[in-house]
């Protein structure tokens, strides 16, 4: 539980002139599992955007898994390939099978044997109980499934951290639980994950940490209990009294 | 290659004036060295040997471009430029061979064009320059516009025209009760207005036969008029294809892929040789009206599959409420189904009506002089040979200008109505 | 009352008849279309009687006494007026194939283009598409044929292509090819084909049993290359050149003679259809790589795959499947296009059989059926196979 599997330094970046996050300092050690809240346009999806370089950091140091980020193309691939990411539009390719959508990277990225990756795709979509809809393509599912095959997806490539970016930001209601608790499931089973939500049951439920942010800055980190019982900044207590 | 570029220096942001500097001068060295090159004849690097002298402009634009690629230097004008063109050595490359083809040949194009050209005179002979020989635009104005229609007559040309443009205008800034009223007088009664002022015969206006008309008024009398008819036809065809009862949808079907898989030459000779052959004996249709429902049929069937789309888009909702509230098929399609299709298909018809412009060229291959056709004739005229070049440039700028702003127009009323809905 | 009643019976009666609304119109249509179709029938025989011309295809096995300018197959003035169509249809592919060719690679090159964050590189495409797309397609193929290749040199002062290939006003003249043993050098290119085939068949049994990738393009290509090229050393292949020679013809007229002549009308022709439909094809090119949202490249990012493998696994497929179908409704724009031949003299169907056949027959009817005939079963086969193509790539949906 010490070692540390993310470092964020003094980390800066802009969108032009725009300053979308300021200073950053943030370290995850493995296994933790911390959420990310705060108001739209605070830059919670940039940050973890940051750490598998979807997004570049103009200033400040970002280390990996012990890789540190810059512009070196080598490590941005090897970096990618541990960290998995899940995305609020699901993202999955509509051209493939749901089993193919999983098993992609696999063969392309670990050149595993196009059999080999196919079981073990079987075993995620069995993981979060969509088995049933293996051969189906995206298009012939509903929301929830769509999200739980991007999970399984994800895992695939048995990533050591899992980034979530509003997971259930786009479902409806009724599916939202079923997302949920496959990333119970997975909390459960030791991953580290940094999750950006509103959904703070799910918060309450599996975090260990939960880190506040407001117009790119961290206005609050803490673990769970203390963040809730005790918020410490008005921003955070005016944050938390809009959503629970 | 990216490494070996590293002898010259990484440029890095602590020294960023020096290397700012530096690269600045060697770029506009390469510039002002393509200057020489190409308008004064001066080589500043023939010391080099040939192939590495031809090549120094894109080297130095190069190198100085290398050197104020700097990431994130905190200048904004620099870092949007190296953002832009400079990203890496590919696209600088890219650059700076657009740049140079632009200073080589913009400068001579516009001497061509206006500092060298002639713009006065009566005869060929005051064309001397080295420019464009627009003195032959300018004699042949006339013929251009209005074909072998009689001089003294072309105010009815104008006249016709300046009352269409009336009419058009007017719809726009009339409150909606009389609107409709303009909109029944310019399809109905006005093509008859307009026949009688073009072609005569009547009202003690002398006639002038229709192998008179020509140059760009043409193009606008059969643009116009194809638009006209082609809208309701079209119509009739988009409904008919959709229709349930089998004859009907594929007569429409057939009708529609005939015409759309037959090029426009085709269906123009047909208009002109074969078509007399279907006419009883000894009636004679003229040339121009025959060719204006050949092309008002082939333009009929693009314009149903646009109006076809307009009418699949429609949320089925609309057929079903309209069915519901007891409404027959004609009914619901004139009060619900049509206005909201129309309004949906409108860039597609601007579309239509634009490749209908581009097509009416053609109609010179069956005799048919419209502007293209008169260029033709005026650059064979004995007097006047040799400017191939300044007539279709002309056409060209005369055609683009109107082309253009139709398709900005239409992308505009693409943009307006779709943010409607 | 009575009068009442009546007439209430007459709308109960149309409209309690839907079998009669449904039958009615159909039937009318048919007798509609009957009628025209009788009554022009019925003009022509009259018209055709009346000028002593009688109805028929036999005229195409007649002597056709006209010459040919340009043409693939043999031919002369003695042929049958079904060969020169035939050399008429055979014209007509050979510039919609080559125009297909240099529109596509136009196209795509303008349509990246046009999506680069180089602000210069997306603005020249940006203005090339709107120079050439506003400007009608006989206007520019008159440019191209009566202004810009008028402007070419005469024979005598050509310009020298590596002293093979000349470009004057009469034409471009290239080396003619001359084979000996070609079908074994036919058949090698097969077999390489062939064989390329299979290994990209064992690479990927390769892939899915191992993993492991093998170089599958640099192989591929070696065979292409080296088996053809085997043939000259072992198989008896062997291929010389007829180069083209300036040579005096009279006084004052000078021209090459061997080699193979490209005729301007024929550049002129292919040049403006290029020109013309990349614009089309480029806006196809951009909407299809706009259509693939820009979430499918990150989530192909975030399993690691690299950009090249985006592309190609992810982007392509999608974008392709957007592309396709309006391209080619292009690709069939461009050979309808083609038919402009008539207007600058090359030698396709409209203007060999359309234009001179039927100016010497005088059988309007028969040779403009024939012309629209072709050109309609073009666009037919052309749809059938778009439709087969749409219903095999759709991507699925509930």
């Amino acid at each position: 539980m010490s070692d540390k599997i993310i470092e964020m330094i003094e980390v800066n970046k802009w969108f032009g002139d725009f300053q979308v996050l300021k200073n950053i300092n943030l370290t995850v050690s493995s296994k933790q599992k911390i959420v990310v809240c705060g108001p739209s346009g605070s830059g919670k999806s940039t940050l973890i955007r940051c750490i598998n370089r979807l997004e570049e950091h103009q200033k400040g140091k970002i280390v990996v898994d012990g890789i540190e980020l810059s512009e070196n193309t080598k490590n941005i691939e090897q970096v990618r390939a541990e960290v998995g990411m899940v995305f609020q539009q699901f993202n999955l390719f509509p051209h493939l099978s749901i089993v193919d959508n999983c098993a992609l990277a696999p063969i392309w990225v670990k050149k595993i044997p196009k059999k080999q990756a196919e079981e073990s795709a079987l075993k995620q979509l069995e993981k979060v109980q969509i088995l049933d809809q293996a051969r189906k393509f995206p298009g012939q599912l509903s929301g929830g499934q769509q999200q739980r095959a991007a999970i399984a997806r994800a895992l695939c490539m048995e990533p050591k951290i899992m980034l979530f970016d509003e997971p259930t930001s786009a479902l409806d209601p009724e599916m939202i639980k079923e997302v949920l608790d496959a990333m119970v499931d997975l909390a459960k089973g030791g991953m580290t994950m940094i999750v950006v939500t509103h959904e703070m049951g799910f918060a309450k439920e599996v975090a260990d940490e939960v880190i506040f942010m407001d117009e790119g800055l961290i206005v609050e980190k803490a673990n769970t209990k203390e963040f809730f019982a005790n918020p410490k900044s008005d921003r955070t207590k005016l944050f938390l009294s809009q959503i629970l | 290659m990216i490494k070996s570029l590293n002898f010259l220096g990484t440029p890095s942001r602590d020294k960023l004036n020096l290397f700012i500097s530096i690269g600045a001068f060697i770029f506009v060295l390469g510039i002002i060295d393509v200057i020489l090159n190409s308008f004064f004849e001066i080589n500043i690097t023939s010391v080099l040997p040939r192939w590495l002298n031809y090549f120094t402009p894109l080297i130095f634009g190069f190198i100085g471009l290398h050197y104020i690629r700097i990431e994130f230097s905190g200048n904004r004008t620099l870092d949007s430029l190296n953002k832009n063109i400079n990203s890496n050595w590919f696209n600088a490359l890219l650059s700076l061979l657009i740049i140079f083809v632009l200073i080589q040949n913009i400068p001579p194009l516009l001497n061509w064009l206006f500092f060298d050209a002639n713009f006065v005179g009566e005869t060929k002979e005051e064309c001397t320059g080295s420019g464009a020989c627009w003195v032959f635009i300018k004699i042949w104005f006339p013929r251009l516009i209005y074909g072998l229609y009689p001089n003294a007559e072309i105010w009815r040309i104008n006249l016709t025209f300046l009352m269409l443009i009336a009419l058009v205008i007017s719809g726009f800034f009339v409150p909606p009760k009389i609107k409709k009223y303009i909109i029944i007088f310019l399809l109905f009664v006005f093509p008859f207005i307009a026949i009688n002022l073009i072609s005569g015969g009547n009202f003690g206006l002398e006639w002038v036969e229709t192998t008179a008309w020509g140059g760009l008024s043409l193009t606008f009398i059969i643009s116009i008029f194809a638009l006209l008819f082609c809208f309701p036809v079209g119509m009739f065809l988009a409904l008919g294809r959709r229709s349930s009862a089998p004859v009907i949808r594929y007569s429409s079907i057939g009708f529609i892929e005939f015409w759309r898989g037959v090029p426009l030459i085709t269906v123009l000779f047909m208009a002109s040789v074969m078509m007399p052959m279907f006419l009883p004996d000894g009636t004679y249709m003229d040339k121009l009206v025959r060719v204006i429902i050949a092309i008002t049929l082939f333009e009929a069937a693009y314009m149903a599959e646009v109006i076809r789309g307009g009418l699949q888009s429609l949320p089925r909702g609309q057929y079903d409420a309209g069915k519901s509230l007891g409404m027959g098929y004609w009914r619901m399609h004139l009060l619900v189904i049509l206005p909201q299709a129309l309004k949906l298909v409108i860039p597609g018809v601007a579309n239509t009506f634009l490749a209908l412009v581009k097509d009416t060229p053609l109609i010179l291959v069956v005799g048919l002089l419209e502007l293209v056709g008169m260029i033709d004739m005026a650059k064979t005229n004995p007097d006047w040979l040799g400017f191939a070049t300044e007539g279709y440039v002309f056409a060209g700028v005369v055609f683009w200008i109107i082309c253009f702003n139709m398709s900005r127009y239409s992308q505009r009323l693409e943009r307006k109505y779709k943010t409607d809905r | 009352m009575n009068f009442k009643n009546s007439s209430l019976n007459i709308t109960n009666f149309f409209s309690s008849k839907p079998k009669f609304r449904y039958y009615l119109p159909q039937i009318l249509t048919v007798l509609g279309i009957i009628f025209i179709f009788g009554y022009f029938s019925y003009n022509a025989q009259v018209n055709m009687d009346n000028r002593g011309i009688d109805f028929g295809l036999r005229f195409l096995g007649e002597e056709a006494s006209f010459d040919i300018q340009f043409s693939l197959i043999e031919y002369s003035g003695t042929n049958s007026y079904a060969r020169a169509y035939l050399v008429g249809v055979l014209n007509t592919i050979l510039v919609a194939v080559i125009g297909i060719f240099f529109a596509t690679i136009l196209g795509v090159v303008i349509g990246i283009s046009r999506l680069s964050p180089n602000y210069l590189i997306s603005k020249v495409a940006e203005w090339y598409i709107e120079l050439f797309r506003n400007i009608p397609l006989l206007l520019q193929l008159f440019f191209w044929y009566f202004a810009a290749l008028r402007a070419l040199p005469l024979p005598k002062e050509a310009i020298n292509f590596f002293d093979v290939a000349y470009l004057s006003v009469k034409g471009l003249y290239i080396p003619k090819f001359i084979w000996t043993n070609f079908p074994v050098f036919f058949y090698s290119i097969i077999a390489s084909v062939v064989a390329i085939i299979f290994v990209y068949k064992y690479a990927r049994k390769q892939q899915e049993n191992t993993g492991k990738q093998l170089p599958k393009f640099f192989i591929s290509l070696g065979i292409f290359v080296i088996v053809p090229l085997l043939t000259f050393l072992i198989g008896g292949v062997s291929l010389s050149f007829e180069y083209p020679v300036l040579t005096q013809l009279s006084k004052t007229i000078f021209n090459y003679i061997g080699g193979v002549a490209i005729i301007p009308e024929l550049m002129a022709l292919a040049a403006a259809l290029s020109l013309y439909t990349a614009t089309f094809i480029a806006e196809c090119v951009r909407a299809g790589i706009m259509g693939v949202t820009k979430g499918q490249k990150e989530a192909a990012a975030s399993i690691g795959l690299t950009p090249g493998q985006i592309l190609r696994l992810v982007i392509m497929p999608q974008a392709l499947r957007i592309i396709i179908p309006p391209t080619t409704n292009q690709y069939l724009n461009l050979t309808k296009n083609s038919s402009l031949a008539a207007a600058i003299a090359y030698p396709d169907i409209v203007l060999v059989f359309a234009g001179t056949a039927m100016m010497q027959t005088g059988r309007a009817i028969e040779i403009v059926s024939i012309t629209m005939l072709t050109y309609l079963s073009l666009s037919i086969v052309i749809s059938i196979f778009m439709n087969w193509y749409n219903q095999k790539m759709a991507i699925k949906e509930k």
